[in-house]
């Protein structure tokens, strides 16, 4: 049988998203797409989070297979240059003539270089494509001052690039503010204003005359009123159609560019069509990607002959965070409608600016201008896509929270109310998702999509998701708590990329409120991680969780335990003897642990200086038995003197305790070495258990004993010493990243999409590209490792702490002890009666 | 301010002296004695709050080590037990409303801690 044949020009955002909507029908093509990039279509809109780790994978748009899975043949590198409409024919770069009986253009838009001599020097690029961004980054190496051509939406979001590269960074924009398009003037003015204090120059009101040779920096850009010297210039100044093809073979096209295109997406040429930013509908191009998606939706449910209602335009609202500050633009931002009403409230102090352009006759919302705070967005959209009655005060819907602001709520939203955009997905849709078993954010966006390409429906999407599931009575928010809107990886990497050292900082920026028992550990926890300060530093000093809060841990009668390390279990008679020896001084009651060292129980707080003292003379440092942190590495006897074993268990396992002492983690941290498979350490229970083989080591991961066992997995196999340790190291820093509070490694692994393999794929292949920086930031910790023990009893401020009363120095009387077994334990609270009245 | 401190405190009769205002860091709490009982005092960004420092829950006399904070707009002290929440300014229990500690007032004056005799 002979399929028709249709070919596809262009595989970017459009043309793949066309493709994907194609398939899930029932099509019947035979298809053949042509793509001039070096790689299948990736994610444009997330483009810039190239420069902060994310990888050519990570943005890809393609599902592993997908061509091959749907018969697809992908021209890889391969331009389409010619269509010749007569014989029905593509002709490509490579000299392919490929047939077709029906032919789709996605071909997109390419930046705007404006004409200005210079513009072509060394060092000048544009921001498209993954291959502009290698070229980006390679110049920035070598270049002190970033120059970015065009203060628009594009431009700034280069700005931020450029900046986050090191650059010192300027935006020299032709009109007289930023963001003509989306803002009002005065909602620039405070857009600028932001930027300017965040470190970016911006420069309005500045035509480039030319671009020379510079003096101290590679160029000079010349302005009537001015020069700036610069090494590194990025045009952002616009996009143009790439409509070239269409103009050479005599398809409509208009004055200013774009393909014509009718509501069903078809050209002057009922045989071609096209979709995306190079097609022109009603005199527009759209310059996003939702109205592209959109126009990919109804191509294809013409092609598949099923009933299409058409693309009937779209919605050009927006809401991102440009260099940090957020900005919104809805509808008719600009108030051209005749006799529009506006309404604005200002807080130049906190850089905050929000308009309303409202209807005549008052009753609905036409537009919106949000500068420096967006938290209103989402309800404002709603007002002016579905046309609801605005509250008859207008005003309070932009007024600082509290104040009796009246809540949009999405239960009051219809059914029908788009609230993704980008991909078209109805409140009703997602309600159904939900029913259907969708009840997390992750489950939703995979399952609907919605979400999934710019975000910026995330939040409305998460408030249907909670309001839905509050309806069937489950209760789920992966927020920290209630001072901190964000996940807990999502904390961590606030707090990496803002560099941000103290919990103030990162309440002030990012959260609310006093903070809690939840969210001050917590982030404790990610700043130790991190950075690795002291922990009862001042300023982390209130943030620690009970037992870090004394470096000890807590017992019931409110005295505290004494854990010193004993790296690999392994202890020498001299310093048991100390132990006992202390343990014999402040009469403490003392226990062999599960742990391979010896707890001491039973220590009034005011003691525990005391006792840290007399351990650290004689070299001992803390064993972190209070921390979220690496607590044991369990070791057995090994090659040195067991008749079975391969290799040296426990110099094995003293390194790996000496190297990972210390760190914090979002749960404690257990491993162990056996050294051979009988496996007497029981390692396969640990999250890093290492089990010696005869030519290396075999290391398992994820395990846990508590309250749900689960065994760790093999890993790797026959390791040297050091792969050994740079796996483990990677491991580690990758779990610190990702993970939740208070999830061990064996949760977290079972949690994680793609499992072992993926695991695997992360940290032996480097899939993410983030080996080495895992291992730097690793080094660091081990680095800066110092006895937090040692450190206090050397610190009076720290130590002015441990006390049981700030304006006494008596002993906390309801801590009161009884012999058993030749030992102290604390009295039952009917011994206390009795101590206590014999006692006066 | 300073006259809302001064007309409130002359309503009480007798202020005892605790500590400096900066022996308590910022954001932490500490035990006290006040005629053999035991306060936990508390310096927060709202200044400072006083408590009995007995965990009822536990019976152990810890309240000053509990991690302070605010919940649904309530400034609160967990209990570093079994991480129950206790509100600075009342001494209920979130968790089991019938469960309260006692509340002291509290007054800063010349840059000392002062706490009102008797219960509030
Ligand atoms: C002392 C010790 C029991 C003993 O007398 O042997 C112990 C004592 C405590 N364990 Fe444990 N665990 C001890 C070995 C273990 C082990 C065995 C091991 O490590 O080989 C396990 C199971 C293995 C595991 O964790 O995968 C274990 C599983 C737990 C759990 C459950 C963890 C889980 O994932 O389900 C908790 C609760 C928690 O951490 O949330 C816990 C919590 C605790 C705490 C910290 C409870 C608390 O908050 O007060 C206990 C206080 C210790 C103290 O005051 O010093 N302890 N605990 C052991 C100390 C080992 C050490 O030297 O550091
Ligand atoms: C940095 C950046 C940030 C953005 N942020 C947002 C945002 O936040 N929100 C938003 O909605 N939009 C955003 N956009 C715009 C969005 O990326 C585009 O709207 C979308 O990519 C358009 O899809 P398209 O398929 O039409 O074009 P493209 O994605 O550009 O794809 C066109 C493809 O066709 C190829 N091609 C062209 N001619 C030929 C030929 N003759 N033969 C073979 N192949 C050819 C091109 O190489 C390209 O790969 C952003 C764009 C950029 C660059
Ligand atoms: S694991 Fe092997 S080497 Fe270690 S003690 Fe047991 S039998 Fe010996
Ligand atoms: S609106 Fe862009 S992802 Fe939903």
């Amino acid at each position: 049988m002979n399929k028709p044949k249709l070919v596809v020009i262009g595989n970017g955002m459009v043309g793949q998203r066309f493709l994907e909507e194609l398939v899930s029908r029932e099509h019947g093509y035979d298809i053949t797409v042509f793509c001039e990039e070096s790689r299948p279509a990736y994610d444009r809109v997330q483009l810039s989070s190239y420069f902060s780790g994310s990888t050519a994978e990570d943005l890809s748009l393609v599902q592993d297979g997908f061509f091959a899975e749907h018969g697809i043949k992908l021209m890889l590198n391969d331009e389409a240059v010619a269509i010749d409409r007569e014989a029905h024919q593509v002709i490509s770069h490579s000299g392919q003539r490929v047939d077709y009986d029906r032919l789709v253009l996605a071909t997109g838009s390419y930046p705007f270089v404006p004409p200005i001599p210079g513009n072509d020097r060394p060092g000048c690029h544009v921001y498209r494509t993954i291959d502009d961004l290698d070229a980006i980054q390679a110049s920035a190496r070598v270049s002190q001052v970033g120059v970015v051509i065009g203060g628009g939406l594009l431009g700034l979001e280069a700005a931020k690039a450029l900046k986050d590269l090191g650059l010192e960074t300027h935006v020299i924009e032709f009109a007289p503010q930023l963001m003509a398009v989306q803002l009002d003037t005065v909602g620039g003015n405070v857009l600028r204003r932001k930027i300017d204090t965040l470190g970016v120059r911006v420069h309005t009101g500045k035509a480039t005359q030319r671009i020379e040779e510079g003096r101290n920096q590679l160029h000079r850009l010349v302005f009537a009123d001015g020069e700036l010297e610069a090494d590194l210039i990025l045009f952002s100044a616009g996009i143009r159609p790439r409509d070239q093809l269409a103009r050479d073979c005599g398809l409509a096209v208009g004055e200013r560019g774009g393909v014509v295109i009718d509501n069903y997406c078809t050209t002057s040429d009922p045989m071609i069509s096209a979709i995306g930013e190079v097609a022109l509908w009603d005199g527009r191009i759209y310059g996003l990607v939702a109205p592209g998606y959109d126009m990919a939706r109804q191509l294809a449910t013409v092609l598949c002959d099923e009933v299409c209602n058409g693309f009937c335009g779209a919605d050009m609202s927006t809401k991102l965070k440009l260099l940090g500050v957020e900005v919104g633009s809805i509808g008719d931002a600009h108030a051209r409608t005749e006799g529009a009403l506006t309404c604005q409230f200002e807080d130049s102090i906190s850089g905050v600016y929000k308009r309303l352009v409202i209807s005549p006759d008052g009753q609905k919302l036409l537009g919106a201008v949000l500068v420096g705070d967006t938290s209103d967005y989402g309800s404002l959209l709603q007002y002016s896509l579905n046309d609801m009655t605005l509250p008859s005060s207008p005003m309070s819907l932009i007024l600082p929270a509290g104040d009796g602001k009246p809540a949009l709520g999405v239960d009051a939203l219809p059914d029908t109310a788009q609230i993704c955009s980008c991909n078209n997905v109805s409140k009703g849709g997602l309600c159904a998702a939900i029913s259907q078993g969708c009840n997390t954010m992750a489950a939703l966006k995979a399952d609907t999509r919605a979400s999934a390409t710019c975000g910026g429906c995330a939040a409305l999407v998460k408030q249907v998701l909670d309001a839905e599931l509050k309806r069937q009575g489950v209760a789920v928010n992966n927020h920290l708590c209630e001072h901190f809107p964000y996940s807990r990886q999502e904390m961590y990497h606030l707090v990496r990329v803002n560099n941000i050292r103290s919990f103030d900082e990162l309440l002030e920026r990012f959260g609310q409120g006093h903070g809690c028992d939840i969210c001050k550990p917590a982030s404790a926890s990610i700043l130790a991680s991190c950075w690795n300060d002291y922990v009862l530093d001042e300023r982390h000093v209130g943030l620690q969780d009970t037992n870090d809060n004394f470096l000890a841990n807590l017992q019931k009668d409110g005295s505290y335990s004494v854990v010193p390390r004993v790296p690999g279990g392994e202890i020498t008679p001299e310093k048991l003897i100390v132990i006992g020896e202390v343990a014999q001084r402040y009469d403490l009651y003392t226990k062999i642990t599960g742990g391979q060292r010896i707890d001491l129980f039973g220590a009034r707080v005011e003691q525990l200086p005391l006792i840290w003292r007399d351990l650290i003379n004689a070299g001992f440092e803390s064993g972190h038995a209070y921390g979220k942190s690496l607590r044991t590495v369990k070791s057995c006897v090994g090659s040195t003197w067991c008749r079975y074993g391969v290799q040296d268990s426990v110099a094995m396992a003293i390194l790996v305790e000496e190297r990972y002492r210390g760190l914090r983690s979002p749960h404690k941290l257990k491993m162990a070495v056996s050294g051979c498979t009988r496996e007497c350490a029981e390692a396969q229970s640990k999250d890093v258990g290492v089990i010696a083989t005869e030519k290396g080591w075999n290391l398992y991961l994820c395990g846990n004993g508590g309250m749900k066992p689960r065994h760790a997995e093999l890993f790797a196999s026959d390791l040297d010493d050091d792969t050994l340790i740079r796996y483990i190291d990677r491991f580690l820093m990758f779990y610190i990243r990702t993970a939740d509070r208070l999830q061990r490694t064996s949760v977290w692994r079972d949690n994680l999409e793609g499992g072992l393999a993926y695991l695997q794929d992360v940290i032996i292949n480097d899939s993410l590209g983030l080996a080495a920086e895992l291992e730097v930031q690793m080094q660091a910790v081990i680095d800066t490792y110092e006895c937090e023990w040692k450190r206090t009893v050397e610190d009076p401020q720290a130590l002015r702490r441990f006390r049981s009363f700030i304006n006494d120095d008596s002993a906390d009387e309801a801590i009161v002890y009884v012999r058993e077994r030749g030992q102290k334990r604390p009295a039952r609270a009917e011994e206390k009666l009795i101590t206590l009245e014999s006692a006066s | 301010m300073i006259m809302a401190v001064e007309s409130q405190t002359s309503v009480f009769a007798d202020w005892h002296d605790i500590c400096g205002s900066e022996d308590i860091t910022l954001g932490t709490g500490m035990a006290a004695r006040l005629f053999g009982r035991q306060l936990a005092i508390f310096h927060t960004k709202e200044g400072y709050f006083a408590l009995g420092n007995c965990d009822p829950f536990s019976g152990a006399n810890v309240l000053a080590r509990g991690i302070v904070g605010d919940l649904a707009g309530k400034l609160v002290v967990a209990s570093p037990v079994y991480k129950q929440h206790f509100c600075l300014r009342t001494g209920i229990c979130l968790e089991d409303m019938t469960v309260t500690v006692p509340v002291w007032r509290v007054v800063l004056r010349n840059g000392r801690v002062l706490v009102s005799e008797g219960e509030r």
